[in-house]
């Protein structure tokens, strides 16, 4: 294990390291509950994942293996430079292997492979209050999450399914942890949301403008807010992956000239890739 | 109206002040179920701060508010959880605000806004909470073919009649409103309130209204109390404190009323 000269193991100090992990065991304490945490200054710019970067420094140790992913992709630049800075200031290995890595830092995106018990999943979180759209007020919203008060929520899917026939809301699609707390799953597809219920993996959620920390315990009941009669139902583009082949994972559209062209392909650059390993 | 059994709310020794300002002295009052109970005074009088804490919303110096819920126990609303203070502003009460866009949501469809309180309560079936809504803006005389509009493009007088729809879709017990038909015209506020009427009348609804309007408390109310600085001056059967009034202040109250 080398760290660069001058930092200390993870970048963060002990004490705020310290001071993290217990937002943290409180917010595994109450899944789905927003816990207020000293959000440091971090060495990359609010909304490309501060929040994330000081969770996974939190919990990082020198035998994990850290993969980092940035809208499903591994190689895109936001998840390279993460990757390489864990390396720097911790000197731990780092993958793109979801079924290697321990530790995942995820920025909008759950993988397509299944994550098993004992790894953490970290997502970033540019927005962690699910009801700031509907109420303005912090105190109010505060005061709706101790009153399990979420009515108003349904009002947003009510007007969506008179507006428009169905839910309109395609990524950060709102859910209710352990049939408490009414939460923001980050803006990860709606089509991730059912993985997100019973996973075995330990979710950890890191805002780092907004300051809050959450998390849902493996194998904690999430559920999608719906009515009876309207559904949840994930959406996915009718396509098949024009790489793998796949039609059951999240694909990303590319548009390829200016004439109509287009192909779609897999977001999850890992999943796509072992696939065509194994199939070829 | 019936006075047998016990009273729905009732309060006694309610002591509230701005600063030197009193704006509640000693007030007491019991209000039965299916009561319509006007409160009646001008401007500053105390009407509406004393709605408010009956309701809940503001807590006063001294004094006690009782409330029988439908379950039989008796809750000191002041002295009970928040969370169940909420419950009771969305099940068993209702809060018509003077001015609706108080009590409405503006950004948000006629059918949504009275869908909400289903919601709240836990309604999860698209289709009943929609055909309720329906249902609940027939009763006030609004076309259900404009549950989907917003509030803003409706009238003044339907924005009440819509916020009225919106209080009593979870079939509350008792009503607070706060000077209903303040800024409506003349035609739309009799029309209001022969709608009110009707409804009070159906619904068995006790009803507690703050207005400055005596008309409209002589054909709503079956008691009446009259306020001044902050005090109860006199209270009675409507028509008896109407035509027969002891105070001076009820005197000349009434007497300033143009007959029409």
């Amino acid at each position: 294990m080398t760290i660069a000269a001058g930092y200390n193991f993870g970048y963060l100090d002990e004490a705020t390291k310290r001071m993290i992990r217990r937002a943290i065991l409180k917010a595994v304490a109450i899944p789905g509950h927003q816990v207020p945490f000293g959000s440091r200054e971090m060495p990359l710019p609010y909304g490309w994942g501060t929040g994330g970067i000081q969770v996974t420094a939190s919990v990082i140790g020198p035998d994990d293996v850290l993969k980092v992913i940035d809208q499903g992709a591994d190689d895109t630049t936001n998840a390279v430079s993460i990757r390489r800075f864990f390396a720097k200031v911790a000197g731990v290995a780092t993958t793109g292997r979801t079924a290697e890595a321990t530790l995942i830092q995820t920025r909008h995106r759950i993988p397509e492979t299944p994550l098993r018990e004992g790894q953490i999943l970290v997502y970033q979180v540019p927005m962690p209050e699910p009801l700031f759209r509907l109420e303005p007020r912090v105190a109010e919203t505060q005061r709706m999450h101790a009153l399990a008060d979420y009515g108003l929520m349904h009002v947003k899917l009510y007007e969506d399914i008179a507006r428009y026939g169905h839910v309109a809301i395609s990524y950060n699609y709102p859910v209710m942890v352990n049939r408490r707390y009414l939460m923001a799953p980050s803006p990860i597809p709606a089509f991730d949301n059912p993985k997100m219920d019973r996973m075995p993996a330990l979710q950890l959620f890191g805002a780092g403008r907004e300051k809050r920390i959450y998390a849902v315990p493996p194998h904690t009941e999430v559920r999608s807010l719906d009515f009876e009669d309207h559904p949840f139902v994930p959406i996915r583009a009718d396509a098949a992956c024009s790489l793998c082949g796949s039609r059951d994972t999240y694909l990303d559209e590319i548009v390829t000239d200016d004439r109509g062209g287009r192909r779609f392909i897999c977001s999850d650059t890992d999943w796509c890739a072992s696939r065509r390993e194994e199939g070829r | 109206m019936s006075t047998a059994g016990a009273p729905l709310l009732e309060a006694e020794g309610l002591t509230l002040r701005f600063g030197a300002i009193p704006a509640l002295e000693e007030v007491a009052l019991s209000i039965w179920p299916g009561e319509v109970v006007a409160i009646v005074g001008e401007s500053g009088s105390g009407k509406t701060t004393l709605l408010r804490v009956l309701s809940g919303l503001v807590r006063p110096e001294r004094g006690t508010v009782r409330y029988h819920g439908a379950d039989g126990a008796v809750r000191d609303v002041h002295g009970m959880a928040e969370s169940r203070r909420r419950l009771l502003h969305r099940t068993e009460w209702g809060f018509v605000h003077q001015n609706p866009r108080d009590g409405l949501r503006m950004g948000v469809s006629a059918g949504g806004n009275v869908g909400e309180r289903l919601m709240a309560v836990g309604a999860r079936h698209y289709g009943s909470i929609r055909a309720e809504a329906a249902a609940w803006l027939r009763r006030v005389e609004i076309d259900p073919a404009r549950m989907d509009e917003v509030p803003t493009r409706f009238s003044g007088g339907m924005q009440q009649r819509l916020q009225i729809a919106r209080t009593l879709v979870t079939r509350p017990r008792l009503v607070f409103m706060d000077e209903p038909t303040g800024g409506l015209d003349v035609s739309v506020q009799a029309r209001l309130l022969d709608m009110l009427r009707g409804l009070v009348a159906d619904l068995d609804l006790a009803v507690l209204i703050v207005t400055h309007d005596i008309a409209a408390a002589r054909l709503l109310a079956h008691r009446m109390l009259v306020m001044r600085h902050g005090r109860v001056v006199e209270q009675g059967l409507t028509d008896r404190v109407l035509d027969d009034p002891q105070h001076p202040y009820t005197q000349l109250l009434v007497s300033s009323v143009l007959a029409a």
